[in-house]
């Protein structure tokens, strides 16, 4: 069977300074799969260059059995991986829904049958009452659902999460993270996210990669993560706050 | 196209019918003048829409326009006067010309990601040197222009574009309801929803899968082609073409006036400038006259200050301001 998404040796260099460094790991089939890291990790990096944002100075990525690294941020959308961005970027004068509907429309020409499936995702992400809102009008939380909508209304077979949990207060966040494990099972979609906020990790990953200064650290459950001394003192340190 | 018409409330549906019904009957009721005026309307109505898929939806500025028009009109124009073929034939290869150089622009601009006021200064490059080339074509009159000749016996080939006013205007009556229902369409189309995300924004657009480049070449080949028969038009109204005044950037910044005032980037906008601005342009031309002010540019500096006082007071245009006002948005039930 080939591998759902995996990474080999991935490394990012920006002039003098080594982003990412031979970075390896993969993602099964329906898992949900959590990077965590302090700070200018590479966390970001590691998924810009999974998402098609920027190539790999070396190493490869494949999706399915399909080599993408090099591939155009489009292209790689068009395969199935739909992402977030950690600085929401919602197309500010379109309403809700036809922001949604963009990403609908990928997969889709006919019109209503888009709208339909731009509806579906609205309501699944809370959003169906602020539909023809103007995106730019939303508060931080709600535009943090849309980046969600949006992706997910691409049909991705993966979703890469970039921090979407940041900026939300605790009940928001267990909200959140009761939509994305509805997303993981009843929809099939793949989740890799990046987080750090721990509590969303804790309840929603399966698995936990974390990286500290572009190399992996550590991998394994995140009760295993946790406990592991290298990740206290690199990163989690004194703020074991869970 | 029954879905536009589904999309509207009864309030616009009348006024629309009414509009259209108006613009129909007008040469039964106006004069010569008047008829030219609304001709010219029309015209801005239908070049305006051109453009504005490309800004108002795609959001490439294009300050050049004026190259497709003289573009199309010169093609349309000599293939007259040297092979004698009509311009219903010959828009075909001013569109194919006129999308040439659009997709030239579209191509240096969008693949070497040249945005922003640095592609509007291409734009204004292109049509700059082919204005400058123009001059030096023999084949076209150079500078001295190229003259359609008047010809008696051929007054009445409507086919051939030979005709009086009233040809011309529901000529550009057509030109107009098409430009109007080819952006209705476009906008609410796949590719007008590609071309919003990417106006709004291009990392969040390639993000959900948009071919970038694609849908922006998809959008400076329809507004150029487009632009073109608009120019084929003018050709054969006028009669006459000189590259120092079609290729002329004031020419590029009329046509982009209508889109501007009545609100780029909606379907009507373009409609609703056109109707302010150029019977304002008339109106000022008789109010100095009457005035007995007969200064140079006295015309353009009320011009001017009419349209910055129009620009502070709808900043987002004429047109989505009266659609409030008069209840023409269908709410989304």
């Amino acid at each position: 069977m080939t591998e759902f998404l995996s990474v080999n040796g991935v490394s990012r260099r920006f002039r003098g300074l080594v982003a990412v460094d031979k970075v390896s790991f993969s993602v099964n089939q329906g898992e949900i799969f959590a990077v965590i890291g302090p700070n200018g990790a590479g966390k970001t990096t590691l998924f810009n260059m999974i998402a098609g944002v920027a190539p790999p100075d070396e190493g490869t990525i494949s999706f399915r059995g399909a080599r993408t690294d090099g591939m155009s941020a489009d292209a790689v959308c068009r395969l199935g991986i739909g992402r977030t961005f950690q600085i929401v970027r919602p197309f500010p004068t379109l309403s809700v829904e036809d922001n949604v509907l963009v990403g609908a429309l990928l997969h889709r020409t006919d019109m209503s049958a888009a709208r339909r499936h731009a509806r579906d995702v609205l309501a699944k992400l809370d959003l169906f009452d602020k539909r023809t809102v103007a995106a730019a009008a939303l508060t931080l939380p709600d535009r943090k659902r849309l980046e969600v909508a949006r992706a997910l209304a691409t049909d991705p077979k993966l979703l890469l999460l970039d921090e979407v949990m940041a900026g939300l207060v605790p009940t928001e966040i267990d909200r959140m993270v009761e939509i994305l494990r509805s997303i993981n099972r009843e929809m099939s979609v793949t989740i890799l996210l990046i987080e750090h906020v721990m509590r969303a990790v804790m309840a929603l990953a399966g698995r936990v990669l974390v990286l500290h200064h572009g190399t992996k650290i550590a991998q394994g459950t995140p009760e295993e993560v946790v406990r592991d001394p290298t990740v206290i003192k690199s990163y989690l340190g004194a703020e074991v706050a869970f | 196209m029954t879905a536009l018409w589904g999309a509207m409330n009864t309030r616009a549906r009348i006024l629309l019918g009414v509009l259209v019904v108006m613009l129909l009957a007008a040469p039964l009721a106006l004069d010569r003048y008047f008829l030219s005026v609304l001709t010219l309307i029309l015209y801005f109505v239908y070049v305006g829409q051109a453009w504005n898929l490309m800004m108002g939806y795609a959001g490439q500025l294009s300050l050049g326009h004026a190259l497709y028009v003289g573009v199309g009109g010169y093609v349309a124009a000599a293939l007259w006067v040297h092979y004698g073929i009509g311009p219903w034939l010959g828009v075909v290869p001013a569109i194919a010309i006129a999308a040439a150089f659009g997709a030239a622009i579209g191509w240096l601009g969008f693949r070497f990601g040249i945005e922003g006021v640095y592609f509007a200064l291409l734009t204004i490059a292109f049509a700059e040197f082919t204005r400058i080339g123009f001059d030096h074509i023999p084949f076209v009159g150079g500078a001295g222009g190229l003259f359609i000749p008047y010809e008696q016996d051929r007054i009445g080939e409507w086919w051939n574009l030979r005709g009086g006013q009233h040809l011309f205007y529901y000529l550009a009556f057509l030109l107009a309801a098409v430009g109007v229902l080819i952006t209705a369409l476009l906008s609410r189309a796949r590719l007008g929803f590609q071309w919003l995300a990417i106006r709004e924004d291009e990392t969040a657009a390639r993000a959900l899968g948009i071919d970038v480049f694609r849908a922006k070449m998809k959008a400076v080949l329809i507004s150029s082609g487009m632009t073109a028969v608009g120019g084929v038009f003018y050709a054969f109204y006028n009669n006459s073409l000189f590259p120092t005044q079609i290729f002329n950037i004031s020419r590029s910044i009329e046509l982009i006036l209508a889109p501007i005032v009545g609100g780029i980037g909606t379907v009507f906008g373009p409609v609703v400038g056109a109707f302010v601005l150029t019977p304002l342009g008339e109106v000022l031309i008789a109010l100095t006259e009457w005035l007995g002010i007969d200064l140079p540019g006295v015309k353009a500096v009320f011009y001017g200050l009419t349209l910055m006082i129009i620009i502070t007071l709808v900043p987002t245009g004429v047109w989505p301001w009266i659609a409030r006002r008069l209840d023409l948005v269908k709410n989304e039930p």
